[in-house]
């Protein structure tokens, strides 16, 4: 895929070297290029179009460097741009202890994994932690949360028969102070965006629960309506902060730059595997190395 | 109306969106809404309706459930078999994810459900032999379909695909005279990495259609469209729902009309 960009951006920009500046003309097929690839990505059909507009106004006018082909220079441009979107101020989670962490999303998007994911995380930064099973509906959900916390090597807060999920969140409550905990985190079960009534019961748990952070986790392979899923939680609890899941597949990961861009949800990790060690922190460059399908190219316009 | 964003947000992937749009641009339509609209509705038509083969029946037929991770395998398997014996088919299954925490356990709590006999392994067991037991055991009991549910696995995992290369030749050894159905199963919220699963996992083991879930959400699964029309690849099933009802047939004229609702 990539080299199938950068061909089709240097013959567009064959022509170009020692030209002046990149003008209107000579960047509109370039911008064409790239607006597909971006497509290609599941990157919002509207945020490919603001970006095209943005970016196409920032390089107009950037003089062609005569030591790079002008084709790079151009998927640097943009490269750059997109970078900057996914900035965020937010980078790691919240600072005070005990810090509950509630994690919410699509059915099968990872959260019970992430869940697991996360604990060893913290466990290794030497906090107490445990994981809640607050996803009463999918069959097994407890006893897969289980099984993951006893890898991690941390308990595991389970209803009992019968228990209502109002008293076991406040039984969790006191348990963990016992048990002395700083960091909880809440596994809970998955749900579409057009389910008015499980979203409501999710805000009626984060009113209970009331975690500082609230992390939504979103696989790599969202299409177009990453962006509607998100707002359709954002309406209902204050999310945090995003996981990309799944990014060891060959999906691109353009929903959640979407969302990003659309909601401002910073993204905080990505998931690159099913084993629980296959957490990292989020890093803008990767993600966007995809979304073109490549991944040496800036390196080697940086170097010069 | 702008048309392309219409189709690309529906999830049809590139490819499909720019032929449609292209031939509403060449026939002047593009300015016209109501046979725009007509003219796509024909032509999404035209490519979905098409010859699918039957699902395989024999003592037992097999159904081979793959996809990528968390698409709704182990679910759908269950929906499968409610489907199956309320037409009054005897079903096993087979639990052949033996790689995810708590996968048996999950299907087994289906299966109890269901009152569907289902043959499993310990965790970490071989898949293929699962199969092996499973099939035998399903054949011995006359069953009418075997439905075998497999790990999730990433497509660009060469090991786990080989893996599953191997289940479904020990699959097809043992049932030789009835053909195996091998199903994708898809999440409907997916974009166009849906064509990469399809090719990738038809590639691999020869696919005999797509089942595409969680069309309760908002997603419009233009997949099924754009996977028929660059792969041939047939969708039989849709998903809208975590119950067992939820499974329906998939039927091109409701589709398309959902497309525009
Ligand atoms: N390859 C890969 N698989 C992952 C990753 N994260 C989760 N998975 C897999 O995705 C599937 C679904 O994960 P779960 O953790 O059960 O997802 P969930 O969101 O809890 O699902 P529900 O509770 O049913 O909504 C499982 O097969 C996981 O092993 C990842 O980063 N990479
Ligand atoms: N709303 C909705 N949820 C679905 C549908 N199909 C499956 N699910 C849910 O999606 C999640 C994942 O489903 P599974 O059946 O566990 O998926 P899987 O492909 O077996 O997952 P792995 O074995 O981990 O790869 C569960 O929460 C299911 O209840 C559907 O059509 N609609
Ligand atoms: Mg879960
Ligand atoms: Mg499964």
């Amino acid at each position: 895929m990539l080299e199938l960009l950068q061909q089709k951006l240097q013959s567009l920009f064959k022509n170009l070297r020692g030209y002046g500046k990149l003008s209107e003309e000579n960047i509109s097929g370039a911008i064409r290029e790239i607006r597909l690839a971006l497509l290609a990505s599941d990157v919002h059909i509207q945020v490919v179009k603001e970006i095209c507009e943005e970016v196409k106004q920032k390089a107009l006018g950037t003089k062609v460097l005569e030591s790079i082909r002008p084709g790079d220079q151009f998927i640097k441009i943009f490269h750059d741009e997109l970078i900057e979107y996914l900035a965020a101020d937010k980078t790691g989670l919240c600072s005070s202890r005990p810090l509950k962490i509630l994690l919410c999303g699509l059915n099968g998007s990872g959260k019970t994994t992430t869940a697991a994911k996360l604990a060893l995380w913290c466990k290794k930064n030497r906090e107490r932690v445990g994981l809640v099973a607050a996803d009463l509906t999918r069959p097994a959900a407890i006893e897969q949360l289980s099984k993951l916390a006893s890898l991690v090597g941390i308990t595991v807060y389970a209803p009992k028969e019968s228990e209502r999920l109002d008293d076991f969140l406040i039984r969790v409550d006191s348990q963990s102070v016992q048990d002395r905990l700083s960091v909880i985190i809440y596994d809970t079960a998955g749900r579409l965006d057009l389910d008015e009534e499980l979203l409501e019961e999710l805000r009626h748990l984060h009113e209970l629960v009331c975690p500082q952070e609230v992390l939504i986790v979103i696989d790599s392979a969202t299409g177009q309506k990453g962006v509607d899923v998100v707002r359709a939680f954002k309406e209902k609890i204050p999310l945090t902060g995003l996981i990309l899941s799944k990014f060891d597949g060959d999906a691109r990961g353009g929903a959640a730059f979407s969302v990003k861009k659309v909601t401002g949800v910073p993204i905080l990790f990505m998931g690159t595997g099913e084993k629980i060690e296959s957490l990292e922190v989020f890093r803008p460059e990767r993600l966007v190395d995809r979304l073109f399908g490549f991944g040496d190219i800036v390196s080697l316009v940086e170097k010069v | 109306i702008d048309w392309e964003a219409l189709l690309i947000e529906s999830d049809m992937g590139i490819n499909l969106s720019q032929k449609l749009y292209a031939l509403l641009d060449k026939e002047g339509l593009l300015g016209k809404a109501e046979l725009a609209e007509r003219r796509i509705k024909n032509e999404l038509l035209h490519i979905l309706q098409n010859h699918k083969a039957p699902l395989p029946v024999g003592k037992p037929g097999v159904i081979l459930l793959v996809g990528v991770n968390g698409g709704g395998k182990t679910t759908t398997a269950a929906k499968l078999a409610y489907r199956f014996k309320a037409e009054g088919k005897k079903v096993f299954f087979a639990a052949c994810d033996t790689f995810r925490a708590a996968a048996t356990e999950q299907l087994k709590i289906w299966a109890e459900k269901l009152d569907v006999p289902m043959v499993s392994g310990k965790e970490g067991a071989d898949a293929a032999s699962v199969a092996f037991r499973a099939f035998v055991q399903a054949s011995e009991a006359q069953a009418d379909y075997l439905i075998v549910d497999t790990a999730g696995r990433q497509a660009n995992k060469k090991n786990l695909m080989m893996e599953l290369g191997k289940l479904k030749r020990t699959l097809e050894k043992v049932s030789a005279q009835t053909p195996l159905f091998i199903l994708l199963v898809v999440d409907g919220t997916s974009g166009s990495n849906i064509l990469v699963q399809a090719k990738e996992f038809n590639e691999a083991l020869g696919l005999s259609g797509m089942i595409m879930t969680k069309l309760d959400s908002s997603s419009k699964g233009g997949m099924v469209a754009a996977v028929k029309y660059e792969l041939g690849i047939p969708t039989y099933f849709i998903g809208r729902g975590e119950n067992l009802e939820s499974l329906e047939e998939f039927n091109p004229e409701g589709f398309v009309e959902e497309f525009f609702s």
